[in-house]
């Protein structure tokens, strides 16, 4: 469990001397002499402070490339269980079917409505993607939910926020859907100085904030969760009275015990991962179907 | 650094650690999304559309197969019905003509018997003309035989005799003469 053993598999998480928020730092696939010299051990150059990587050190890292290989994993997926689709489903179209059908009809179809069919490729490509990035929280060589750095999570955020008030600009012209986002129906005129504001700020500031917020948080403490049960459990199992002060045997009873209630933690994550996946999709249908909507 | 980066600020983890996490996740999404909307969602489609209409024609040609069956149903109802009538026209029929072939039958038989009968009484009627005549004429001759044995063997008894006699001619005239 050394860093040798971590280096070995490259995508993985941090070395177990930076388990904390730390663990969550992307770092580079290649990196430079200048990332080398700040991120050793022992004391680093005072230039460090400023800038101690080159933009290769900040666009290949490992984050970044699990987040590439989620997404050709989830193209290939799409593509292999659409190669050469029959009427009557074989079992890998049957697969394709059931994940598609699940969001055509049970989230664009029942959310939206009508001319559900123009959002299902985006509702597909929202779950799919956010899917297998959760679950890489719980699969070796990765080990990392990507979503939990919160970069992708705003990225996806603001890619719906751009599609459900650009589907409400569409639908009801700019005048039009700003005042059905901000002017709720049948509210008397007074109340609307106070009403307003806070439709504009729930609609236009408070929905991509917590459609982000929720995805990130949800899986960066799921993955703190797991390395304190998996990390921190397996460092007290092993622990020495040599290897560390005040230690008791009790420690390596609660490692053990720790270790053992990772499998259920474990088990929380994976629903976790595919729970937020269908959350954010629910919720960014459910944002256009308000914006499509007539009256707010 | 780019101003909205960095894990170290006042808003620790909620800023991407490198603004190019933001960048290439949107990029990797879009492609995605242009993979979705130009070749697996229509891929999808266009087979529920075939089952679709697949399944549609199935009904229709379903549809179409019980009608042509229920049109041969009531045809076949109707040619029933209408043989059962000309059977029961056909039965009818022959119940007639039994019963007028018993009834020339019978009345050719009764024809018959009364020209048997006819000819039976004419032979009967000529036999005893016949008959008659000849007893007539051997009546005569018995008569006069008897008349002679009465009157010359018994005179004694002549009473009897002449009672014979007279219940004799009286059977005579009794028997039919006829021609």
């Amino acid at each position: 469990m050394g860093p040798a053993a971590f280096g070995l598999i490259p995508l993985e998480g941090s070395a177990p001397p930076e388990f904390g928020v730390q663990a969550f730092d992307s770092r580079p696939l290649f990196p430079s002499s200048v990332w080398t010299a700040c991120h050793g051990e022992g004391s680093l150059p005072a230039s460090c402070a400023e800038a101690s990587s080159t933009w290769t050190d900040v666009w290949f890292t490992n984050h970044i490339a699990q987040a590439v290989i989620a997404a050709v994993a989830v193209i290939v997926f799409w593509l292999v269980v659409v190669w050469r689709p029959k009427v009557i489903p074989g079992k890998r179209q049957f697969v394709g079917e059931y994940l598609y059908d699940m969001i055509r009809n049970g989230v664009a179809r029942d959310i939206i409505g009508r001319d559900y069919q123009k959002y299902v490729p985006y509702l597909l490509a929202l779950f799919t993607f956010i899917l297998v990035n959760n679950l890489f929280g719980q699969t070796f060589l990765f080990m990392f939910p990507t979503f939990s750095k919160i970069g992708f999570a705003w990225g996806l955020a603001g890619a719906s926020w751009i599609l459900y008030n650009a589907a409400g600009i569409k639908r009801h012209g700019l005048a039009g859907y700003f005042k059905n986002m901000t002017v709720p129906h049948g509210v008397p005129a007074p109340l609307l100085i106070l009403v307003a504001p806070l439709e504009f700020i729930s609609n236009f500031i408070t929905r991509p904030l917590t459609l982000g917020l929720r995805l990130f948080a949800n899986l960066f403490a799921g993955h703190l969760v797991v390395m304190v049960f998996v990390v921190g459990g397996s460092w007290l199992l092993l622990a020495t009275s040599a290897s560390s002060a005040g230690y008791s045997p009790i420690w390596n009873v609660a490692g053990g015990l720790a270790l053992l209630l990772s499998f259920f933690v474990f088990a929380i994550e994976l629903l976790v991962a595919c729970l937020q996946a269908y959350i954010f999709t629910v919720l960014t249908a459910q944002y256009v179907s308000s914006s499509l909507s007539e009256a707010h | 650094m780019f101003p909205l980066e960095g894990s170290s600020g006042p808003l620790g983890p909620l800023l991407p650690e490198h603004l190019s996490e933001f960048v290439v996740g949107l990029v990797l999404f879009a492609v995605i999304w242009v993979v979705m909307a130009k070749k697996i969602v229509p891929a999808f489609e266009a087979v529920y559309k075939r089952r679709d209409e697949l399944i549609r024609g199935g009904i229709e040609e379903s549809e179409r197969k019980q009608a042509e069956a229920d049109a041969a149903l009531a045809r076949y109802n109707a040619q029933l019905a209408k043989a059962a009538d000309e059977a029961a026209g056909i039965r009818e029929e022959a119940r007639d003509s039994a019963a007028q072939i018993r009834t020339k039958a019978r009345r050719q038989a009764e024809a018959e018997a009364e020209r048997v009968i006819a000819a039976a009484r004419a032979q009967i009627g000529a036999e005893r003309v016949q008959a008659a005549s000849e007893l007539r004429g051997e009546i005569g001759g018995l008569a006069t035989d008897l008349a002679g044995k009465i009157l010359g063997e018994t005179l004694a008894d002549e009473q009897r005799a002449s009672r014979a006699v007279d219940r004799f001619l009286a059977e005579l005239d009794q028997l039919p003469v006829k021609a």
